[in-house]
C-alpha cells in the first residue's frame, strides 16, 4: 500500500509577530491528517514554544531566519524548527523544567517541558555559536484520509 | 489579542481575547502593571474564558503578576473554562498556588465573604 506522505518548508524572520504566523501554518499543514481540536492545539503550542525559543534565545537581540520543515508520513507528523543563532550552552540544564536563562523576561522555563508533554517525541541538538535544531514527532489518533 | 482592563473595588480585572504568546504578553505586561500601580489595586483577576490559545509565555506573565500581588499583600485569581488553556495551566502546576473560578462574580462573592 502506498504511504501517505507530504512535505513543506517555511522560512521567516525572527520577529515575535511571526510566532502566531508559524504555528498557524504548521497547524494548517497538519490539518490534512484530520486531527482533533486537542491535537491541533498541541501542535500549535509546541511550535509556538520552539519558535519563541529561537527568537528570544537563539537570536536574542539580532535578527536572523527561522526555518520550519515538516513531513507527514501516514498518521505521523515530524516538525523540525531550526535557527542559526547562538545555540544553547548547557542543554541538559535548558531541558530541566522551570529552568530559564532569562528570569528577567519572566520566562517560565517551561518551553521544552511543554514540547515534550504535547508531542510524542522531542530531540534537541544545539551547538554554541551555530544554532539549535528541535525535532518533534506526533502521532495522530485519527486515521489519515484515504485517497 | 485584545486586552480589556477593568477595576472592581480593590481588584484589577484583566480579560484576554484571542491568543496569548510571547509577542502579545510583551504588550500586555506593561499595561497591566501600569493599571495595577497607578490605580493602587491589590488583587488581579485573569479572565481567560475568551482566550483561544496560550503558551508558556502566558504562564510567565501570570506568575510574574502573582509575585507582584504577593509583594503588595494581594492575590491572583484565574477565571477559565477553555479546555486548551486549562491544559497548559494544569501542566504548569500553577493551580497549586492560584485558584481557578468559573466566573468573575464567584471570585468577588468569595472575597467579600472572606
Amino acid at each position: 500500500m502506498m504511504k501517505n506522505t507530504n512535505y513543506m518548508k517555511l522560512e521567516f524572520a525572527s520577529k515575535s509577530t511571526n510566532e502566531a504566523f508559524a504555528r498557524v501554518v504548521v497547524a494548517a499543514f497538519a490539518s490534512q491528517l484530520d486531527p482533533t481540536i486537542e491535537e491541533i492545539s498541541d501542535i500549535k503550542t509546541a511550535v509556538s514554544e520552539a519558535v519563541t525559543n529561537s527568537i528570544i534565545h537563539g537570536y536574542e537581540n539580532v535578527e536572523g531566519m527561522v526555518t520550519i520543515e515538516s513531513r507527514i508520513v501516514d498518521n505521523e507528523i515530524e516538525i523540525i524548527i531550526k535557527d542559526d543563532g547562538k545555540g544553547i550552552d548547557d542543554l541538559e540544564k535548558a531541558l530541566e523544567p522551570f529552568y530559564t536563562s532569562k528570569p528577567e523576561l519572566e520566562r517560565s522555563g517551561m518551553g521544552f517541558t511543554v514540547m515534550e508533554t504535547f508531542m510524542d517525541k522531542l530531540e534537541v541538538v544545539s551547538e554554541p555559536g551555530k544554532g539549535t535544531k528541535v525535532r518533534m514527532i506526533k502521532k495522530f489518533k485519527s486515521l489519515p484520509n484515504k485517497e | 489579542m485584545r486586552l480589556i482592563l477593568d477595576t472592581i473595588d480593590e481588584n484589577l480585572i484583566v480579560k484576554f481575547k484571542g491568543e496569548l504568546d510571547h509577542h502579545t504578553t510583551e504588550e500586555a505586561r506593561n499595561k497591566i502593571d501600569m493599571w495595577y500601580f497607578e490605580k493602587r489595586k491589590k488583587n488581579i483577576i485573569f479572565d481567560l474564558r475568551e482566550l483561544n490559545f496560550m503558551d508558556s509565555s502566558g504562564i510567565g506573565l501570570i506568575m510574574g503578576r502573582y509575585k507582584t500581588c504577593k509583594e503588595n499583600g494581594g492575590e491572583v485569581f484565574i477565571v477559565s473554562s477553555n479546555s486548551n488553556v486549562e491544559r497548559i495551566l494544569r501542566m504548569s502546576g500553577i493551580y497549586k498556588i492560584i485558584r481557578v473560578y468559573p466566573t468573575v462574580d464567584s471570585i468577588l462573592e468569595n472575597s467579600l465573604e472572606g
